[in-house]
């Protein structure tokens, strides 16, 4: 029993209710007080990756009830190291965003808490109901984020983005259904152990149920045929809104890393690798989708969003593959593609208010006010996201292409990863020449410099990075062991059900 | 009863991803809501159906029905509930400010 493994979710949940009371307060003060609950996430997170590296697993049983029959908080090394990255990204989210989003609407600082709340929960939780209902809590905060500042473009993608996601609940609901239906319990632990003996005449039933949530899993992830949503919803959202949603996507891929290597990789069970045949082609499609979108895209927008799809292609091919390198690959590619994208959502805000009424179109236009610095970030962010060495992006590829020699179909794994490359290179290369050397042939009024867009936030992302491409070492250890607590789900299942207090 | 409560199941759920293809908002918002009725009958039938049963265990009772769906099934229509109120009022709002209730924004 452990406080620690309850305390993330607590602390944005008592802070969005208390910012909801403030609401009248000074401006400053609740920025200031939103920015202090989001520093404690992030040292709480920091307390949790301690408290996990012995390889411990903690866990919080609500009202002391004991596993299977009540809820329970599971905090292991993926979930310390999940919780870390959401809180060091919204840090520099909330930052980015007190420089002027959070006066264009109402409640800017309680939907961002209850985003936290929601995402901290589903990294957190140990059942599958909850995980739903985690699923939704940040789902319907994301709802009131992207919509917030207004504008039709953003109401009609929000409009879209919120039934696709409520179609997705439901299926959520059905398989959670059909599971208590056939096991009697929602408890993952619980469920591993009944997953190795599911009678004959359930496992029709029982597979429908994995791979429908497999389903659900994939479209909060946008994986292949479910990924349409993605790019409307984040080129509209607000800058420090689709940096946040970067995570969102990634909450997925965690859930089909916890539930592929829970319940679907018994010993010889009868579920065991249900979801292997569809995982890996598909994220190799997702990968090749996503560059071709941001290879077509006119916007820089739309292009970062293209991006974070071919992001999760990329890490779902390093959790598909499965192996103990490929999930370390994937878990260090996690945080460098999330950091990434988020600083180009954020720096394409400042491009784009730098150009006047040409926005982020990539068509050549005015100097951007202090292009050079922008240049140079947006530089970066491009080595970054395309993977060139020397920087992290190439190291988490080429730590995957190395994992994926394992694998029979090797062949095809090297030539779409690398091709995805080629791809991403010549996408960013297109848009940062458009925006940044052709600006010498515009002839209509100099660029205005009334940006109050910050760069900080974008520069202490990138600089995160760059802690995770010097270091690469210790994080590189970090994830292996995450990875070694993943393939021994009996521990995850021991601490859960019985023996530690 | 199983059957009926089936073919019930099915003719919500039915009902709701035919609406749910709909061109307009309004369309859409009711088949969003009658397909979360059939899987709130369906989550309460994952406890399996019975009549008559006592909630709770007891010595010399035949049995008892099952409470943790009851629970599912009510934080399910909580939430639902609140998701419906939500997209009714986001359909509303992109009614005013693109002057149609076409989901794209435009009648093709």
């Amino acid at each position: 029993m452990s406080d620690l493994a309850i305390a993330p979710v607590l602390v944005p949940l008592l802070a969005g209710i208390l910012l909801l009371l403030f609401r009248g307060r000074d401006l400053r003060e609740r920025r200031a007080f939103g920015l202090l609950s989001v520093s404690v996430q992030v040292l709480l997170a920091l307390a949790l990756l301690d408290a996990t590296a012995s390889g411990a697993i903690l866990t919080h049983a609500l009202g002391n009830w004991p596993a299977p029959f009540g809820i329970v908080m599971v905090a292991d090394r993926l979930a310390a190291w999940m919780l870390l990255i959401t809180a060091l990204l919204a840090l520099f989210a909330l930052w980015h965003a007190c420089h002027g989003l959070d006066v264009q609407g109402r409640h800017f600082h309680v939907l961002f808490q209850l985003q936290l709340f929601g995402l901290n929960g589903a990294f957190l939780t140990g059942d599958l109901f909850n995980l739903f209902v985690f699923f939704e809590v940040l789902l319907l905060a994301s709802y009131g984020l992207v919509l917030h500042g207004g504008g039709p473009a953003r109401t009609k993608a929000g409009l879209h983005y919120v039934v696709i996601n409520l179609a997705g609940s439901s299926l959520f609901l059905i398989a959670a259904g059909l599971f208590y239906g056939l096991f009697g319990s929602l408890n993952l632990a619980h469920l591993a152990l009944l997953m190795d003996q599911v009678p004959a005449d359930n496992l029709g039933p029982a597979r429908t149920a994995a791979l429908l949530l497999f389903g659900v899993f994939a479209l909060k992830s946008a994986l292949l045929p479910l990924h349409l949503w993605l790019p409307a919803t984040y080129a509209r959202a607000s800058a420090p809104v689709a940096a946040l949603l970067a995570i969102m996507t990634k909450v997925g891929a965690y859930a089909i890393l916890r539930v592929s290597t829970l319940l679907f990789s018994g010993p010889a069970g009868t579920m065991t690798g249900l979801i292997d045949p569809w995982l890996l082609p598909l994220a190799m499609g997702t990968l090749l989708v996503g560059l071709l979108g941001a290879l077509a895209a006119r916007r820089l927008t739309d292009q970062a969003a293209y991006l974070v799809i071919a992001s999760v292609g990329t890490l779902l091919i390093a959790f598909g593959l499965g192996s103990r390198d490929a999930i370390a690959a994937g878990l260090y590619y996690l945080p460098h593609s999330t950091l990434a994208a988020a600083a180009l959502f954020l720096l394409t805000e400042r491009i784009a208010a730098g150009r006047g009424a040409l926005a982020d179109r990539l068509e050549p236009g005015p100097d951007i006010p202090a292009a050079p610095l922008v240049g140079a970030l947006f530089f970066l962010c491009a080595i970054l996201l395309a993977g060139l060495p020397p920087l992290s992006g190439f190291i988490g590829k080429f730590l995957l292409l190395q994992a994926a020699m394992a694998h029979p179909g090797w062949p095809w794994i090297l030539g779409i990863v690398l091709l995805g490359g080629l791809l991403g290179l010549i996408a960013l290369a297109r848009s940062g020449s458009l925006l940044f050397f052709r600006s010498a042939a515009w002839t209509g009024s100099a660029g205005v410099a009334t940006s109050s867009s910050p760069l900080g936030p974008a520069i202490g992302l990138l600089g995160l990075t760059l802690i995770l491409t010097f270091w690469a070492g210790y994080w590189l250890a970090q994830a292996t062991a995450i990875a070694d607590q993943l393939l021994q789900p009996q521990l995850y299942i021991r601490a859960v059900l019985g023996g530690q207090p | 009863m199983e059957a009926m409560f089936s073919i019930l199941i099915g003719v919500l759920t039915a009902s709701g991803v035919y609406l749910l293809l709909r061109a307009q908002t309004f369309p859409v918002v009711l088949g969003l809501t009658l397909l979360s009725y059939g899987v709130n009958l369906y989550l309460f039938a994952a406890g399996r159906l019975a009549i008559g049963r006592p909630p709770v265990i007891g010595a010399g009772l035949p049995g008892y029905a099952d409470p943790l769906p009851q629970a599912l099934v009510l934080t399910a229509i909580v939430i639902g509930f609140a998701m419906t109120a939500f997209v009714i009022m986001l359909a509303l709002k992109a009614r005013a400010e693109m002057g149609t209730d076409h989901v794209d924004g435009e009648a093709p």
